[in-house]
């Protein structure tokens, strides 16, 4: 079955503009321009298009919080909107928006082309992340190639829309991937989340409605435009259409990044996509939705799809689609040392809570991983999570990084057991090696 | 004015408040740190969380404003819960260093810890260290390990002195507040910070380590540094002056008040005249009241009610001692004539908030007595002089060429030089008359706006400097029979 994002990724060369072209880029705007803004919202709305930056959220819903009154032409006091791309892709275990940006860059361009046009923005940022150099090259030369061929700049196809596209190269934090914070960089101030309300769409960079969407997000919309909402269905379940990119790493024989119809048993994805768990080894764990999520043990992930419900129901979520894969030799004690190590290096401090009980948890985990743990040290590591989740801090990066110690905890609390009681790893091979 | 409810407890508030200051307002305790009343909201504490009824995450309190028939839940088990939560995390890098550290006494995290939690200490790793008696500025000392990061400081050189000297640095736990790169805090109100900061981060360095605050007695009165009258707290002990706060006045200072008055309370401690001193032979020798008064009464007695007479009154001083002198004279010496003296200092600061060019606290009020200038004359020859204070160099000369006959000087400070014995800046006097400075007496000063300001004794008078009035007044009945 041919694919959605990813069916031109094998075509040499299709980041240039010529050859996209001819593989069908650019061919909604045509269709667009001939719609009004308010159609183009309602195709993407009937698509159930959601948001592939982990929260799911509607995004054809999303587009109409622009305020009315803002939009309505001819008013002279209405300010300017804004389109964001959100690339400051860093979640751990999470490299899917990577592969679309060196793949096929203008399906992203063309995407951002379709949504600036239904919010009514004549000024989009890519907020690209830092170490994305080449990648941020990459789109340098596609926008470049797109202005030349007047798919962007002043009257765009003759259909009097306007676009400029910019990026913005973040500086290697973690945070600023959260929308919020994402605004405070751009604007040149520190990566800071913001207080929502007021929310990004009534009040975001420089005061002025914004919509910041993932990379993912935007590729989507070529082909709802292209084929139809209808044809958009057709793919995924039925509260989570469409198909999603995983990037798969870990324990198994072929990661990478691999586009999937939503829906799809976890069990398929690993034996028949990604070649099984390597060295004929058992499976022990999967964290299908990136490191800010809850761990599924070997069973419940083959009773688990990959769709937002579904994942959801096992208590974890399908997130970006960081997808990896644990075997039975591994620590899971060690395993949540990286990641809270990760939280405490990325929170960005604003909040009393996640500043200092990141550093709180990483220093606890790494202690039971040395064999230094004490048996309270488990329920303070709860109650930590605890109280820095649900609402105690400005962003949800707290919340990110205290569920995975929860999920750890709950699912595989032997393992920190042992440690305690042990005083040493009681893996014989573990990912330090035998 | 709105209903809503905090703690089952029935209130009208006004719109547009927020919670917190709803609760504040009727004495509902909520504990908070970032939270300042002339500074935005940051919300970065997190501390002032309370539960909403029909909210399924709590709030904070400090930016959540009131709506009709709010129910709001401040002390449930799982609020309580929530605030000990955040004094955990809060402490969880603090270096506890209370017993040597300045804000202990006067700590809004001691205090809240004392309120809300309580709870012995479960933390079992290192605490982060961060810099320590770092200097921002010339005025200011950084404890970064006790520095909880809520930005008050980074906000009120943002949004009140508009110099964005300070920022945070770094990231997580690790985050430090500091200046910018070859910008230290140096704006003219830096010592506000110290006031903001809730607890023992930013310090005085002119107050560090002086007192323990809780030896302090804090009696309010009126910075005396120049015409604008900002209120103050003035900190005391044994009859020490520590410090000066601000306190609070919408009208004049808001919550407050720049360096330089600030530090202007030395003169109360340094450099003081503790006894009357008599001119003898070109040399000033020390003598008891008794024998300064004999003195100025043989003066004054000695003196026709007709001849010349002038009362130099000063804008340092209060109503109280400039009416005082005023009335004297003119009981005593019906052409009594009057001038001002004033405190003048070369290129003096000035700013369009605090700060006014003019460094005496009570110039208002010379103006409404309708007095001129003791350099502007024209003064008679051979008059006899009672002076209010210091004169200026110009006032000096003018006085000298008048020749006067007896000069009689009441000051607080004899400036850097002392004045006994040996030639002095002041040997144009013949008597001079130790008073206490406006700390040690009720006294009244009109600001710049007309606004007529109590600053109220603080403690006694030091060394035997005595009340203007009562000197006067004591005089006038040696004097009177005649």
């Amino acid at each position: 079955m041919e694919m959605i994002l990813s069916k031109n990724w094998n075509v040499p060369d299709q980041k240039k503009i010529d050859v996209a072209i001819k593989n069908g880029a650019y061919a909604s705007l045509k269709k667009i321009f001939k719609m009004k803004r308010e159609e183009v919202i309602e195709e993407v709305k009937n698509s159930g298009l959601r948001g592939r930056g982990g929260a799911g959220f509607a995004t054809g819903l999303k587009w109409t919080f622009i305020p009315k009154e803002n939009l309505s032409s001819g008013r002279q006091d209405k300010k300017p909107v804004y389109l964001i791309n959100n690339l400051d892709e860093s979640e751990p275990g999470t490299f899917k928006d990577r592969a679309i940006v060196e793949k096929d860059p203008h399906m992203m361009i063309e995407g951002m082309i379709i949504a600036a046009y239904a919010i009514g923005s004549h000024t989009a940022y890519i907020y690209i992340r830092g170490e994305y150099y080449k990648q941020w090259e990459i789109i340098e030369e596609a926008l470049q190639e797109a202005r030349k061929k007047g798919f962007l700049g002043k009257n765009i196809l003759g259909s009097g829309f306007d676009l400029d596209i910019y990026q913005h190269r973040g500086a290697g934090a973690y945070i600023c991937g959260e929308e919020t914070a994402l605004l405070s960089s751009l604007e040149g101030g520190r990566g800071y989340p913001r207080i929502k309300p007021p929310f990004p769409a009534i009040a975001g960079a420089w005061g002025c409605p914004t919509i910041v969407n993932n990379t993912e997000t935007l590729a989507n919309l070529p082909f709802i435009l292209n084929e139809g909402a209808a044809a958009y269905k057709k793919f995924g379940t039925e509260k989570s259409p469409g198909t999603k990119l995983m990037s798969a790493s870990g324990h198994i024989n072929k990661p990478g990044v691999y586009e999937v119809e939503m829906g799809l048993p976890i069990r398929t994805f690993i034996e028949e996509h990604l070649g099984g768990v390597w060295k004929n080894h058992k499976l022990k764990a999967v964290v299908p939705g990136g490191s800010s999520f809850a761990p599924l043990t070997a069973e419940e992930a083959w009773a688990t799809n990959l769709d937002f419900e579904s994942c959801a129901a096992a208590g974890t979520s399908l997130g970006s689609g960081g997808f990896y894969v644990m075997d039975e030799t591994t620590c899971m004690v060690r395993l949540l040392c990286f990641t809270s190590k990760f939280y405490a290096h990325e929170s960005c401090g604003q909040c009393t809570p996640c500043r200092e009980g990141t550093g709180w948890v990483d220093q606890v985990i790494k202690r039971i991983e040395k064999g230094h743990g004490r048996e309270r040290d488990l329920q303070l590591l709860q109650d930590v999570c605890k109280n820095m989740m649900n609402g105690r801090t400005i962003c949800v990066f707290a919340d990110a990084a205290a569920m995975p110690v929860l999920g750890f905890l709950k699912k595989f609390g032997k393992e920190f057991e042992e440690h305690v009681k042990l005083g040493r790893c009681p893996h014989t091979v573990s990912l330090r090696g035998a | 004015m709105i209903k809503i409810k905090i703690n089952d407890k029935e209130l009208k508030v006004a719109e547009g408040t927020t919670v917190l200051q709803a609760a504040l307002a009727n004495k509902i305790d909520i504990p908070y740190f970032c939270y300042h009343k002339k500074l935005s909201i940051a919300g970065n504490c997190r501390m002032c969380l309370v539960n909403i009824k029909g909210q399924n995450k709590p709030v904070i309190s400090c930016r959540e404003r009131v709506k009709e028939g709010m129910e709001v839940d401040t002390k449930s088990t799982e609020v309580k819960k929530m605030q000990q939560g955040v004094l955990e995390f809060v402490l969880k890098n603090h270096p506890l260093d209370c017993p040597i550290c300045d804000q202990s006494g006067e700590c809004d995290l001691q205090d809240n810890y004392f309120k809300f939690s309580k709870f012995p200490s479960r933390l079992e790793d290192k605490k982060i260290r961060k810099p320590k008696a770092k200097p921002l500025g010339p005025l200011v000392t950084l404890d970064d390990e006790r520095c909880i990061l809520c930005t008050r400081c980074v906000r009120f050189c943002d949004e009140v002195a508009g110099t964005h000297e300070l920022c945070i640095t770094q990231r997580g736990g690790h985050s430090e507040l500091t200046t910018y790169p070859g910008k230290p805090l140096t704006n003219a109100y830096s010592l506000c910070t110290v006031d903001v900061c809730p607890v023992g981060a930013l310090t005085s360095t002119d107050f560090r380590f002086k007192k323990r605050v809780w030896f302090l007695k804090t009696t309010p009165s009126i910075c005396t540094g120049c015409a604008t009258g900002c209120n103050i707290k003035m900190d005391w002990d044994d009859a020490q002056v520590y410090r000066y706060r601000p306190r609070e006045n919408e009208a004049v200072n808001q919550v407050w008040m720049c360096d330089e008055g600030r530090l202007s309370y030395k003169f109360i401690n340094e450099n003081r005249l503790f006894d009357p001193l008599i001119k003898k032979n070109g040399e000033f020798v020390k003598v008891e009241w008794k024998e300064a008064m004999r003195e100025s009464a043989a003066i004054l007695g000695d003196t026709p009610v007709a001849s010349s007479v002038i009362g130099v009154l000063s804008a340092q001083a209060s109503c109280e001692e400039n009416s005082a002198l005023k009335k004297f004279l003119e009981t005593l010496f019906p052409k009594a004539e009057f001038f001002w003296t004033k405190k003048e200092v070369k290129n003096p600061s000035h700013d369009k908030f605090l700060i006014d060019a003019d460094k005496n606290p009570n110039s208002a009020f010379l103006s409404l007595l309708g007095v001129g200038p003791l350099e502007g004359g024209p003064l008679a020859k051979g008059a006899i002089y009672i002076i209010l204070d210091n004169l200026t160099g110009k006032q000096r000369e003018a006085l000298v060429a008048s020749k006067p006959k007896k000069v009689i000087l009441f000051t607080s400070n004899f400036g850097d030089v002392p004045l006994e014995g040996g030639t002095s800046p002041l040997m144009w006097a013949d008597i001079i008359l130790p008073k206490p400075t406006f700390a040690e007496q009720e006294g009244t000063f009109i600001n710049r706006q007309g606004m007529t300001q109590k600053a109220k004794k603080a403690f006694e008078p030091k060394g035997h400097a005595r009340e203007i009035g009562k000197v006067l007044e004591e005089l006038w009945t040696t004097l009177s029979p005649r």
